[in-house]
C-alpha cells in the first residue's frame, strides 16, 4: 500500500511540477522584484540603483501626466464598467423574452464581442469619423448634432465606450445563463404576492444573479485599469500617423491627451523611456489600486455573501 | 415579500382579462422592437465595414454609405501592399504553439488540484486565483528584463514559451470543469486496476473534451487578438508582426484608403468568426463555466 501512496505522490508532485515553476518564475518572483525595483533607478544598460521613495515622490507630486492618466482611467472604470454591465444584463433580459428565434439574436448580440479589438477599434474610429463616418451621417439625416467623436477630446471617451458595449457579448453569455438558472416557481410567488414586474427583478432576479454581478463587475473593473488596446490603436488611428516601430509614442492619448490611461502611461515610461525603476513605482500603484477595488466590491457584497455561506 | 401584496387592487373579473390582454400585446410589440433595434445596432457596424471594404477609394473618402461599384480586388490589393502573409504566419505559430504548450502544462496542473487532495492544494489554488486577477503590468519590468537578459525580446518567444509553465486562466476554467465530474468514475476505474495515470488519460480527461476544447479555444484567441504582447516585444522588428499588431499600423500605410483598411479589418475578423460558427457550442459553454462559479 506504502509503494502506492508514494507513486500517487510522485504522480501529483509530476503533474503539478510545470505549472508550480511557472507561478513562481512569471508571478511570484516578478511581484516581488516589482515592489524591490520600485526603490531603484535603472535602465536597460545599468543595474538597479537604489534610489528610496524617489520614483513614488516624483509619481505623486512632478510628474506632469500621470495624474491626467489616472483620471482618465478611472473615468473609465466609474463609466464604462457600470454602462457595460448594465447593458450586458438588458441585453440578456431581451434575449430571455424572446421565444422565437432566441438562439440567432444570442449570436447575434455575442458576435463582435469576438471581434479582435485592434479590428474593432479600427472599424470604430472609422464607422465614428466625423465627416464621412456612417454614423455622422445617419445622426445628419436625423438633424441631430454630430460630434467629433475620437477626434474630439470630449467625446472620445464615450466613444470608446460605445465601443466597450459594442464588445458585450462574452458578459452577456455569462448573465443570459444565470438568468435563465433563477428558480420560475419564485417568479410565480412573488406574482402570487403581488409584485410588479420590476419588484421581481429586484427581488427575485437580482438577488438570485448577485454572484455573477459581482464577478462581472470585479473583472470588468481589473480589465479597465489596464486600459490599453483600443486607447491606443483608437489615438493613432484617428491621428492618422502611426509610427512603424516607435512603439506608440507621438501619439499617445489623441486628442490632446483625453484618451491616456494609466496602463499606457506605464508602458511610455518603461519601455519606450525604459526608466524601468518609475515604471516598477506606477506597477506597484496600480497593484495597490487593483486590490484596493477588489477588497472594496467584496466588502460590499459582504452582506449576501455570509448570507448565503 | 408579505409586504408587497398590499399593491394588488380588487379588479372586475371581466375588465380585468381584457385589460391583460391588451397589456400582453403591448409589452410583446415592445420588447421585440427593442430586440430588433438593438439586433440593428449590433450589426449594422459589420454591414457598413463589409460595404466600405467594397467600395472605389475615391468613394470610400467621401460621406456615402452604398457602393456605386463593387471592387473585391481590394482584398487581393491588401495582400500585395502588406506582408499579410507574414503577419498571418507569425500570428498561426504564435496562437497555435501557446495553445498547445498550454494544454501540455495547464491540463496536468487543474487535474492534480480538481481530482487530487495534496498538501498545498488551497495555496496553490489561490496563486492561480491572484495569477489571473492581478493586471499583467504589475509584473511587466521584471518578465521583460528576464527575455532582454535571454536575448529573446524582438521575437514572439516571450510570448509563447511561458505558456509550457501553465496559465492561470487556463487551470482556473479546466479546474472549474474537472470538478463537475462525479468521483465515482475514478473510483470504478481503480477497481478495475487502473493506474492513476490511467484513470486521467482513459477515463477523466475524455469526459472533460469540451472543456479542453473551449480552453483551447481561448488561448488560440487570446493570441490571435494580442496587441500589448506583440507590441511590447516586436513592434521594433517588423519579421515578427502579427495581424493584430500590422492591422494597427495599416493607417499609415494606406493613408485614408479607408476601402483598404476595412478590407483589412475584415480579414482580421473573418477568421475568428469561421471558428466561432464551427465550435459555436463549446465556445457558449466555455464563456458559461468562466462565470458560473465567480
Amino acid at each position: 500500500m506504502t509503494g502506492r501512496h508514494g507513486n500517487q505522490r510522485l504522480f501529483t508532485v509530476a503533474l503539478m511540477t510545470p505549472a508550480t515553476i511557472g507561478l513562481l518564475v512569471f508571478f511570484v518572483y516578478p511581484l516581488i522584484a516589482t515592489f524591490y525595483f520600485s526603490f531603484t533607478r535603472f535602465d536597460l544598460l545599468s543595474s538597479p540603483q537604489w534610489v528610496g521613495l524617489r520614483n513614488y515622490r516624483y509619481f505623486f507630486t512632478e510628474d506632469p501626466v500621470v495624474w491626467q492618466a489616472l483620471r482618465n482611467t478611472l473615468w473609465l472604470v466609474v463609466v464604462m464598467v457600470p454602462c457595460r454591465i448594465l447593458f450586458a444584463l438588458g441585453t440578456a433580459g431581451i434575449v430571455t423574452q424572446i421565444k422565437r428565434r432566441a438562439g440567432l439574436l444570442r449570436t447575434l448580440f455575442y458576435l463582435p464581442a469576438l471581434a479582435p479589438p485592434v479590428a474593432a477599434t479600427v472599424a470604430f474610429v472609422f464607422l465614428f469619423n466625423p465627416a464621412v463616418g456612417p454614423v455622422n451621417q445617419v445622426l445628419g439625416v436625423l438633424h441631430l448634432s454630430q460630434p467629433g467623436w475620437f477626434a474630439d477630446s470630449t467625446w472620445s471617451k464615450p466613444a470608446l465606450v460605445l465601443l466597450g458595449l459594442w464588445g458585450i457579448g462574452d458578459i452577456m453569455i455569462i448573465f443570459l445563463a444565470s438568468l435563465l438558472d433563477v428558480p420560475q416557481d419564485q417568479y410565480e410567488a412573488a406574482s402570487l404576492d403581488g409584485a410588479n414586474g420590476l419588484q421581481r427583478f429586484r427581488y427575485v432576479t437580482i438577488p438570485s444573479i448577485k454572484p455573477v454581478l459581482l464577478f462581472a463587475t470585479i473583472t470588468g473593473v481589473i480589465e479597465t485599469l489596464q486600459y490599453f488596446t483600443q486607447a491606443t490603436v483608437a489615438a493613432q488611428v484617428a491621428s492618422g500617423q502611426a509610427n512603424n516601430g516607435a512603439g506608440t509614442a507621438t501619439t499617445l492619448g489623441f486628442p490632446n491627451g483625453s484618451t491616456l490611461t494609466f496602463s499606457q502611461w506605464l508602458y511610455q515610461e518603461g519601455f519606450t523611456n525604459f526608466y524601468l525603476g518609475y515604471a516598477s513605482a506606477m506597477s506597484v500603484l496600480m497593484f495597490l489600486i487593483a486590490i484596493g477595488f477588489i477588497v472594496f466590491l467584496l466588502r460590499r457584497s459582504g452582506s449576501f455573501r455570509g448570507a448565503e455561506a | 415579500m408579505t409586504a408587497l401584496a398590499t399593491g394588488t387592487r380588487p379588479v372586475t373579473p371581466m375588465r380585468s382579462v381584457r385589460r391583460v390582454r391588451t397589456e400582453r400585446k403591448l409589452f410583446w410589440l415592445a420588447k421585440h422592437s427593442v430586440a430588433v433595434a438593438l439586433a440593428l445596432a449590433f450589426v449594422l457596424p459589420f454591414a457598413f465595414i463589409i460595404l466600405t471594404s467594397m467600395m472605389s477609394t475615391e468613394q470610400a473618402g467621401t460621406a456615402s454609405l452604398w457602393p456605386h461599384s463593387w471592387h473585391p480586388g481590394n482584398f487581393a490589393k491588401v495582400f500585395e501592399t502588406a506582408p499579410m502573409v507574414s503577419y498571418l504566419g507569425n500570428t498561426l505559430e504564435y496562437a497555435v504553439l501557446a495553445t498547445l504548450f498550454m494544454l501540455l502544462s495547464s491540463v496536468p496542473a487543474a487535474y492534480a488540484m480538481a481530482r487530487i487532495r495534496f498538501r498545498g492544494a488551497n495555496l496553490a489554488f489561490l496563486a492561480v486565483l491572484a495569477a489571473m486577477t492581478l493586471p499583467p503590468q504589475v509584473t511587466q519590468v521584471p518578465i521583460y528584463l528576464m527575455w532582454a537578459k535571454l536575448n529573446l525580446t524582438g521575437s514572439l518567444w516571450p510570448l509563447i514559451l511561458p505558456n509550457l509553465f501553465g496559465d492561470a486562466f487556463s487551470i482556473f476554467l479546466l479546474r472549474q470543469f474537472l470538478l463537475t465530474i462525479p468521483g465515482e468514475y475514478g473510483d470504478a476505474a481503480r477497481v478495475d486496476g487502473c493506474s492513476e495515470w490511467q484513470v486521467m488519460t482513459r477515463v477523466i480527461l475524455p469526459m472533460a473534451k469540451p472543456a479542453l476544447a473551449a480552453t483551447g479555444m481561448f488561448m488560440f484567441l487570446l493570441c490571435w487578438n494580442d496587441y500589448y504582447g506583440p507590441l511590447l516585444y516586436t513592434s521594433e522588428n517588423k519579421a515578427h508582426w502579427t495581424l493584430s499588431y500590422g492591422l494597427s499600423q495599416f493607417r499609415t500605410l494606406y493613408q485614408v484608403q479607408w476601402n483598404l483598411v476595412m478590407a483589412a479589418t475584415l480579414l482580421v475578423m473573418v477568421p475568428v468568426i469561421v471558428l466561432f460558427f464551427f465550435a459555436q457550442k463549446a465556445f457558449v459553454q466555455g464563456v458559461t463555466l468562466t462565470g458560473v462559479k465567480g
